[in-house]
């Protein structure tokens, strides 16, 4: 029944769920070691089984599989499956996703070594792995959606994982409620597949796009759209919830009040990607319409550049990471919009390690500051913590993008791939991603400068205790460290300009620019070589570098002067352009003002008063007189059925004419 | 000859067990009863393996047709030899607990057990009544068997006395089409229609008296008044058999008067089944709201479900629409209900001790607590009975459901589910007892250990068929190509 393909991938998305059972379920009787034992087991076997399918596939040249293995039901032409689809894209997602996270697995031995809920933070890292996997490898709709909402609801309950926590509560709530807004869009996406496709698998909705591209559909009154457009525009509604775009980007920062390690893992490496990875795989929907490529692109360039300005007023270590998370995930979908969709999925790689790899630094930090989050009580870490300032020190260089790592391959090309962009909206999108390079700078080297060099601004106390990590945290910091550098220098010539992707995604002649820039490749040296010769990126970054050396150490009251002159636009950033006040204002105040008048109006008299029990009463006091015919007299019984009869009689014979009633 | 009998082979080694199970009961001392259980249980399942091994591809006749052999027929003896076998599994235990172990219930048991396999493969009018008679009459008994009880023998005399009258009006509607018609043979009467369709009315009359008949075999209202109280007073295990196995039996019979004798007065049939399919909704699941004991409201839902599985029956003229006869929707609906009704019934066995009866809806209360497993089961019954997803339940509504739409009747439909929503609250308030009220005892389930495994695998059996109903639905289908 089964061939070694389906085995083998029943297993990489079983193994993490088994353990994440075993784990929560079992986790009493297993104890700490045991729940740490069985979840790393599945994580690892998952990783293994992903390794071996990636050999397969891009090294052996494995043509695309597509299968289902169970079918959930079928009614008329419409059926729910499970099936997967193991072609270039999803087991590049896969090897990144099960390799992230294994390392955080082993991390969060050390870092939650102390929380009473030890068991259960397996349990759900575990979980949600597997709704990840699920996610990528689905070959339909539905079972995309499943993986989208569940690993939704493990995000939800990890950011709530210190549920004593008020803001713990409220960040996740928030996470919930905005992720809901994308989702919705999303949903209507999909409906709108099965709609026009009748069909929710990939290989039936990809085939019929070409035939649909012409069709128009007629959303209000009569504004006409084109209805690929309104398919992608819906579908990236939902990726904008779940890759934190402008404006449904204000439940990220707030998220980094679960632990570290899903800071690191869902994050920054893998759920917030899954917007980016959803688009990829659309691709072929995506490029029927030009002017959703347009909405993505503009959509990813604002949140690339603004949001990184607003890590540059943080002072959380967290924080300013997980702005720098937002601003990245902006330039991956601006390479979406431009249709260099190898150039996202290549960043969305190297940002998986260099950002987990950060996140991983700062929670190594934060165990050695003793969970103290605020870098301007920091300082001067260098001599304490070697290992973490490496480690930091490398994932800058590549979050940044210095020619060598493989942060630089993934963004320059990016940014090159814009450049050559023909539609409108790609010169807007270029400048902000060539400012976003000095903002980039700007802000990481402020926080390592803040963080590790400079005066000592801790306490006393903190001070004697401050001590380098265990090996269980830094051992995974190195592991993350070496993809960090060198993962871009192997996988970009043949990811980008390679045959690699072949067939998992589509881009149309007009759209591919990744094609014109293979024209003039020449091997990675020469991307670092023309990087010197053509240095306008390169000047950009050492500018960024460069202020933050002059504001962070040499001139350390600097920064304060300039918000005071500039108060305005300090003030704006602060308040992160206003987001959430007017988020908090208008929709949760005016939902809540809406909802109390509902509640006593609608609920509390209509429904509840009138409807509800209005009903319920009158049912049950029916109920209680009708009983009342079932006296309990048999002569009773026995007359009814007669009446029955007789009714029955009375009206059917009647119906034909009594007329005929003769033997 | 020789193939006619090996075609009623299993009927014949049934009675035979049968019969020699009275006379084996009558020597055995009283302290070794549970001999004649394992053997009745025995009988059964020869009887089944004999089915099985003996299923009918197609449809054939036996001594001068008054006897069919046909996949539903064989289907259909299936089924009810299974439930059957969960039956006795659950009575023996109650009828030990409350030390009223009997031969009798085994033997009489497997003597209406006799009498649904012959109303299912029934070939005439006579062989129908044959097969209902000692069916009934064993029911009758069954319930009497109590005999201190004096519900018990209030509910036998009821039910005695009604199930008189409604065997006398079959009778008399069995005399009226005989008159006109002049067979017996129910493919003589059907042919006999067609070609005499001036004698209309005479036959409707004739058909009246049939149908009113099976309305009280299966409890569709206003012929329900016997089942609740019958329900109640008789023992819980006569009980856990009148709701499940004979609805089976009832529905095989339905379709050999509907089907095999009647398909051209489908119009007033359907027009009577619809008046009695809607009645039955209403009341039963209206009345069931107003009941505090769990085998009275377990009764009312019984009348509740027999009114959506006439819609099945109803629905039979889809067949050319979708190639599926609406039949097949209600051969599932009732082997899924007699298999939610054994649980149900189970539970309360399950749940009793002796000298209580665990039949107050008070005895639920704070159940979770005392015993989550158990508690799980119950609540799979409730919201199967509901019709919750992903429960069998919920498929059986679907299908029937589906079926009433395609045949055009869309306002049944939606009257279906207006009154499904409001029997959801009578099964879903046991639950709220289970798990949100407070104790009232804290006494222990005391069941045997085989008592709580088979009930634990009637509860998945119904969680495994709503999560994959093809298995039992393909069958169905597959049967019921009449």
């Amino acid at each position: 029944m089964f061939n070694d393909l389906q085995t083998l991938c029943l297993v990489i998305v079983l193994a993490p769920l088994a353990g994440a059972l075993l784990a929560g379920l079992g986790g009493g009787i297993l104890g700490r070691a045991g729940a740490h034992t069985v979840t790393i087991l599945g994580v690892l076997v998952a990783t293994i089984c992903s390794f071996v399918v990636f050999k397969q596939v891009i090294v052996d040249g494995m043509p695309p599989a597509d299968f289902t293995v169970y079918e959930w039901l079928s009614s008329g032409n419409f059926s729910l499956q499970v099936g997967f689809l193991i072609d270039p894209l999803t087991v590049t997602m896969m090897s990144v996703v099960t390799f992230v996270s294994l390392m955080i697995h082993v991390y969060t031995i050390g870092y939650m070594h102390d929380d009473p809920g030890y068991t259960r933070f397996f349990s759900y890292i575990s979980l949600f792995t597997f709704a990840m996997l699920m996610l990528v490898m689905a070959n339909n709709f539905m079972q995309l959606f499943f993986g989208w909402e569940a690993v939704g609801v493990v995000s939800y309950l990890l950011i709530g994982f210190w549920y004593q926590r008020e803001s713990a509560i409220f960040a996740n709530l928030k996470a919930f409620l905005v992720n809901r807004v994308g989702d919705f869009g999303f949903l209507i996406g999909i409906a709108a597949v099965l709609m026009y496709f009748n069909s929710l698998d990939y290989a039936d909705v990809f085939a019929g796009a070409p035939d649909l591209a012409g069709q128009q559909i007629t959303l209000y009154g009569t504004e006409v759209w084109s209805v690929m457009t309104f398919i992608c525009i819906c579908l990236f509604i939902g990726a904008m919830g779940k890759s934190a775009q402008v404006p449904l980007h204000v439940w990220l920062p707030d998220s980094m009040e679960g632990p570290t390690p899903i800071s690191a893992l869902i994050h920054a490496a893998t759920m917030v990607t899954a917007g980016i990875f959803m688009v990829a795989r659309m691709s072929p929907l995506f490029e029927f319409s030009e002017t959703a490529l347009n909405f993505v692109m503009f959509i990813g360039a604002v949140t690339a550049l603004f949001m990184g300005l607003l890590g540059l007023v943080q002072n959380d270590i967290k924080r300013v990471i997980a702005y720098s998370t937002l601003s990245q995930l902006g330039y991956m979908t601006v390479a979406l919009g431009a249709s260099a969709y190898a150039a996202a999925i290549f960043h969305l790689a190297t940002h998986a390690f260099f950002k987990a790899l950060l996140f991983l630094a700062a929670g190594s930090v934060i165990i050695g500051m003793h969970h103290e989050q605020d870098m301007r009580k920091m300082g001067g870490l260098y001599r304490y913590m070697p290992v973490t300032w490496i480690c930091c020190f490398l994932g800058t260089l590549a979050l940044i993008g210095f020619p060598g790592t493989s942060g630089f391959f993934s963004k320059d090309m990016i940014i090159e791939a814009v450049h050559l962009s023909t539609l409108p909206a790609a010169g807007f999108a270029y400048w902000s991603l060539v400012i976003g390079v000095i903002v980039t700078a700007l802000y990481s080297f402020r926080l390592f400068f803040m963080t590790f060099h400079g005066s000592e601004r801790m306490d006393r106390d903190t001070w004697e205790h401050i001590h380098e990590s265990p090996a269980v945290v830094w051992v995974p910091l190195c592991a993350l460290a070496i993809p960090s550098i060198f993962i871009g220098l192997f996988l970009v010539g043949p990811m980008l300009f390679e045959n690699y992707f072949a067939g998992s995604i589509l881009v149309q002649e007009q759209h591919n620019v990744l094609a014109t820039l293979g024209e003039d490749y020449h091997g990675p040296w020469g991307l670092i070589v023309h990087s010197f010769t053509s240095p306008m990126i390169l000047l950009c970054m050492a500018t960024g570098i460069f202020l933050a050396w002059i504001g962070y150490l040499k001139q350390p009251d600097l920064p304060g002067k300039l918000a005071g002159w500039l108060k305005w636009p300090y003030r704006v950033l602060v308040n992160k352009y206003g987001f959430d006040a007017f988020n908090q204002i208008i929709f949760a105040g005016g939902a809540r003002k809406l909802g109390a008048l509902l509640w006593q109006i609608g609920d509390v008299k209509l429904i509840d008063g009138l409807v509800v029990n209005g009903t319920a009463l009158t049912v049950r006091w029916f109920s209680g007189v009708i009983r009342h015919l079932q006296t309990g007299y048999l002569y009773h019984y026995a007359f009814a059925m007669i009446i029955g009869l007789v009714f029955l009689l009375v009206f059917f014979v009647h119906r034909i004419g009594f007329a005929g009633l003769t033997p | 000859m020789l193939i006619e009998l090996q075609m009623i082979l299993p009927e014949i080694v049934l009675m035979s067990m049968a019969c020699a199970l009275l006379v084996f009961d009558a020597f055995i001392p009283s302290e070794r009863r549970h001999l004649t259980y394992l053997l009745a249980q025995l009988a059964l399942l020869v009887t089944a393996v004999l089915v099985v091994a003996s299923f009918p591809q197609i449809t054939e006749y036996a001594f001068n047709r008054t006897f069919v052999d046909d996949p539903m027929s064989g289907a259909v003896k299936a089924f009810i030899l299974v439930i059957t076998l969960f039956i006795f599994f659950y009575s023996h235990d109650y009828l030990k607990e409350h030390g009223i172990l009997k031969g009798e219930y085994f033997v009489l048991g497997l003597f209406a057990v006799l009498g649904m396999m012959i109303m299912a493969s029934a070939g005439s009018l006579l062989t129908i009544y044959l097969g209902l008679e000692l069916l009934s009459l064993c029911l009758y008994a069954m319930v009497a068997m109590h005999r201190d009880s004096p519900p018990a023998s209030e509910a036998a005399m009821k039910y005695f006395v009604l199930g008189a009258l409604a065997s006398g009006l079959l009778l008399y509607g069995i005399s009226i089409i005989y008159g006109i018609s002049g067979t017996l043979d129910l493919q003589e009467i059907n042919n006999y229609i067609l070609y005499n369709s001036e004698r209309l009315p005479m036959l409707v009359y004739g058909l009246v008296f049939i149908i009113v008949a099976i309305a009280f075999k299966l409890g569709a209202v206003p012929f329900h008044m016997w089942i609740p109280d019958v329900y109640q007073g008789a023992p819980t295990s006569v009980t856990l058999f009148i709701s499940s196995a004979p609805k089976i039996a009832a529905f095989a019979m339905t379709i050999r008067f509907v089907n095999d004798a009647f398909m051209h007065l489908t119009p007033e049939w359907q027009g009577i089944l619809i008046i009695l399919s809607i009645l039955s909704m209403a009341m039963g699941n209206i009345i069931a709201i107003a009941q505090s004991n769990i085998k009275r409201m377990l009764a009312y839902s019984t009348i509740a479900h027999i009114g959506f599985l006439l819609l099945g029956i109803i629905s039979s003229q889809s067949v050319s629409a979708t190639g599926v006869t609406g039949f097949a929707d209600a051969l599932f609906y009732v082997v899924t209900y007699a298999l939610m009704s054994i649980g149900a019934f189970g539970f309360v066995i399950l749940m009793g001790r002796k000298g209580h009866e665990a039949d107050e809806l008070d005895d639920y209360k704070g159940l979770a607590d005392k015993n989550p497993w158990f508690a799980l089961i119950m609540l799979i019954f409730m919201f199967s009975l509901a019709g919750v997803p992903p429960f069998v339940g919920f498929w059986a509504k679907w299908f029937v459901l589906k079926e009433i739409v395609a045949t055009g009747l869309a306002p049944l439909a939606v009257i279906a589910v207006v009154f499904s929503i409001i029997g959801a609250y009578y099964y879903l308030r046991v639950v709220k007892l289970m798990y949100f009220d407070k104790p009232v005892s804290m006494t222990a389930i005391k069941a045997t250990q085989t008592m709580r495994a088979v009930i634990s695998l009637n509860g998945l059996a119904i969680l495994l068929l709503g999560v994959s109903p093809g298995l039992l639905m393909t069958f169905c289908i597959e049967v019921m190509k009449l």
